[in-house]
C-alpha cells in the first residue's frame, strides 16, 4: 500500500510532467531539434552554462578541497561556525545570493570598486556568471569530500613518512589519490548544479545575448514568447549533455574507484 | 624514532612536527586561504543583503513592509511552503519507509526517480509543467472548460514547489532507516501492536531528528525557490508574486532597498535554517550519522 502511494504520487508528480516533455521534445523529431540546436544564440548560450560552470567547478573543486582539509585536519577557534556556514548556499535563496553578488560586483559595489579601476569588470559579463556559479556550487564539493577524508587512517601517512616520504610527497601520491573518487563527485554534483542553475545567475549576469545569456534563461525567454517548441528543444538539448556528462564522470569515477579508491 | 624521520632532523628545534601533519607555516597559510574564500564568496554577500536592506535607515526598512504587494508576496510564499511542505513530509516518510522497510523490484530506479528533482534545472522543472497545462497542452482547454487555474495561478506555484523540494525528506530519512532495519518493528509487530500502532511509537521516535532536519532543509528551499516557480507564476502583483519573486520585480525596478529588505528576512529565513541545522548536527550527530553531503 505504501509502495502504491509512493508511486502514485511520484507519477503525479514528476513522471506525467516529464513525460510531457519528452513526448513534446520526440514530436519535433532530430531534425527538428538540430535546427534549435545549432541556432547561433542557442549555441552560445549552451556554450556560456557549459563553460563558466565547468570553470566554477573546477575552481571549487580547488578551493573546496582546500576548505574541508582546514575543517577536517585543524582546530582553530570559529571552526564550527565556519563549517556551518560552508552549508549557506544551500540555505539562502538564490534570488537573493543573486542581487547580492550584483551589489558586490557592480561598479560602485564593495569589491567592483576595486576592480573597477583595475580594468576588471564582473557584473555583466561571463566573470559574473562564474562567480555565482562559484557560490552555489562550493557546498556539493566541501560535503562529499568531507567525510571521506575522516575517514583517512592516520596509519596510511604515518606508513608513508615512515618509508622517507616527504609531507608533499605523501599529500600529493598517498592521499589525494585516495580522494579522487570523492572529488569527482562534487566536482560532478557542483557542475550539474551549475548548469541548471538561474536565480542567483541571472542578476549578475547582465544577459546579452551572444556574450553573458545562460541556456536556463534562453528557455525562459522562449517561454516568455510562447515559442514551448523552441523551449522544450533547448531544455531537451541541456538534459541530453547533462546526462551524458554525468553518465562519463560516474564511469571516470567507477575506473578511478577500483585504481584508487579507499576500501571503506 | 623520531629523529629516524628524514623531514625531522633537529627533533627539538622550533620547525619540528609530526610526520602526519603540515608544518606551522603550511597550517596557517591554508587556514588563511580558506577563511579568505569563504569570506569572500560566502560571508560577503550575506552581509551586503543587510548593509543595503538598511542602506537608508531603518525607518525606510520598515517602510517596506507596509506596501500591499509585498505583504502579499510574503504571506503566498507562507501559504506555498504551508502545502507543500507538510505534502512532501508524508511523501518522503512513506517512500523511506517503502524504500528501506521492504524489498522490490526495481528499488534502485524508484531511489533514482526521488532524486531526479536536485539534478534537473529549476526553469525546466517549471516548464514541464507548463508543457502539461497551457492551452496548447492536451490537458488545457479542458481545465479552461472548467474553469479551474493551475498555470500562472496559486495551484501551479504549489506544484512547481513540491516537485523541487520533494527530495529533501525522503533522501535524509532512506539512509537512516535503512541503517535502523526492521527488528525494532518486528519486535513491535510481534507483541500485538498493529501497524500504525508500530509506525507511531516504534518507527516515528527512531527517526524523529532525522525527519525534522529533512523538514528544515525542505521548507527552506520551498520558500526561497525561485527559477521554478518563476516560469510558472505568470508574475502578477499582489496575487502570484511569492517572496524571491517579489526581489527581482522590485530589483528590477531599481528599488534598491526594497528588493534587499525582502531579500533580508530570506536571509534571515537561511540563518536560522543553518543555526537549527547545526543544533540538530550536534546534539543528536549520532542518530544523524546516515546523512552525507547534499
Amino acid at each position: 500500500m505504501t509502495l502504491g502511494f509512493t508511486l502514485a504520487y511520484l507519477t503525479l508528480i514528476v513522471l506525467i510532467p516529464l513525460a510531457g516533455l519528452v513526448w513534446r521534445s520526440a514530436s519535433l523529431g532530430w531534425g527538428g531539434m538540430w535546427h534549435v540546436a545549432t541556432d547561433p544564440r542557442t549555441l552560445n548560450a549552451l556554450k556560456i552554462s557549459f563553460g563558466t560552470s565547468l570553470v566554477a567547478a573546477l575552481i571549487n573543486v580547488v578551493f573546496g578541497v582546500i576548505v574541508a582539509w582546514v575543517l577536517v585536519r585543524y582546530r582553530f577557534p570559529g571552526r564550527r561556525i565556519i563549517d556551518a556556514i560552508v552549508d549557506l548556499p544551500f540555505a539562502l535563496p538564490t534570488a537573493v545570493a543573486g542581487i547580492a553578488l550584483t551589489a558586490l560586483y557592480s561598479k560602485n559595489g564593495w569589491i567592483g570598486r576595486w576592480l573597477d579601476p583595475l580594468g576588471i569588470k564582473v557584473a555583466f559579463t561571463p566573470v559574473g556568471i562564474t562567480i555565482a556559479l562559484i557560490f552555489i556550487g562550493l557546498p556539493f564539493v566541501v560535503r562529499t569530500v568531507q567525510p571521506v577524508m575522516e575517514e583517512i587512517r592516520k596509519e596510511v601517512e604515518e606508513a608513508a613518512a615512515t618509508l622517507g616520504a616527504t609531507r608533499f610527497q605523501t599529500i600529493t601520491r598517498v592521499l589525494l589519490p585516495g580522494l579522487t573518487p570523492a572529488i569527482l563527485t562534487g566536482f560532478a554534483l557542483a557542475f550539474a548544479r551549475a548548469v541548471g542553475e538561474y536565480g542567483s545567475v541571472i542578476f549578475i549576469a547582465g544577459n546579452l545575448p551572444y556574450i553573458s545569456e545562460i541556456a536556463p534563461l534562453l528557455i525562459v525567454i522562449r517561454l516568455e514568447e510562447f515559442d514551448y517548441t523552441g523551449a522544450t528543444a533547448i531544455a531537451a538539448i541541456m538534459l541530453i549533455i547533462s546526462f551524458t556528462m554525468l553518465f562519463v564522470i560516474n564511469l571516470i569515477q567507477a575506473w578511478s574507484r577500483r585504481r584508487y579508491g579507499y576500501a571503506t | 624514532m623520531r629523529h629516524e624521520l628524514p623531514q625531522s632532523p633537529e627533533p627539538a628545534s622550533k620547525s619540528w612536527h609530526p610526520a602526519t601533519t603540515e608544518s606551522r607555516t603550511a597550517r596557517f597559510v591554508l587556514i588563511g586561504v580558506a577563511l579568505a574564500f569563504l569570506g569572500l564568496f560566502l560571508l560577503l554577500p550575506l552581509i551586503s543583503v543587510f548593509f543595503e536592506a538598511f542602506r537608508k535607515g531603518p525607518a525606510a526598512y520598515l517602510a517596506v513592509f507596509a506596501d500591499h504587494d509585498a505583504l502579499a508576496a510574503i504571506r503566498l510564499t507562507l501559504l506555498v511552503a504551508a502545502i507543500a511542505v507538510p505534502l512532501n513530509l508524508v511523501f518522503g516518510v512513506v517512500a523511506a519507509w517503502t524504500i528501506a522497510k521492504f524489498e522490490f523490484k526495481g528499488k534502485a530506479f524508484l531511489t533514482t526517480l526521488i532524486d531526479l528533482p536536485f539534478s534537473v534545472s529549476p526553469v525546466i522543472s517549471g516548464l514541464v509543467y507548463v508543457l502539461l497545462f497551457s492551452t496548447h497542452s492536451a490537458l488545457g482547454p479542458w481545465l479552461k472548460s472548467q474553469g479551474i487555474e493551475i498555470l500562472f495561478a496559486v495551484p501551479g506555484i504549489v506544484l512547481a514547489t513540491v516537485f523541487v523540494t520533494f527530495p529533501f525528506v525522503a533522501r535524509e530519512l532512506i539512509p537512516l532507516m535503512q541503517e535502523q532495519g526492521t527488528t525494532d518493528e518486528e519486535a513491535a509487530l510481534s507483541l500485538g501492536a498493529n501497524g500504525w500502532q508500530t509506525f507511531w511509537h516504534v518507527t516515528l521516535p527512531n527517526i524523529k531528528w532525522g525527519l525534522l532536519y529533512g523538514v528544515l532543509l525542505c521548507n527552506a528551499r520551498a520558500m526561497g525557490e525561485f527559477g521554478a516557480v518563476s516560469v510558472v507564476s505568470g508574475h502578477i502583483r499582489g496575487l502570484t508574486n511569492t517572496m524571491p519573486l517579489q526581489v527581482e520585480i522590485l530589483y528590477n525596478e531599481f528599488n534598491s532597498v526594497a528588493a534587499f529588505a525582502v531579500a533580508s528576512l530570506l536571509a534571515l529565513l537561511a540563518l536560522v535554517t543553518l543555526v537549527l541545522k547545526t543544533l540538530l548536527e550536534l546534539r543528536y550527530g549520532a542518530e544523524l550519522a546516515a546523512n552525507g553531503g547534499h
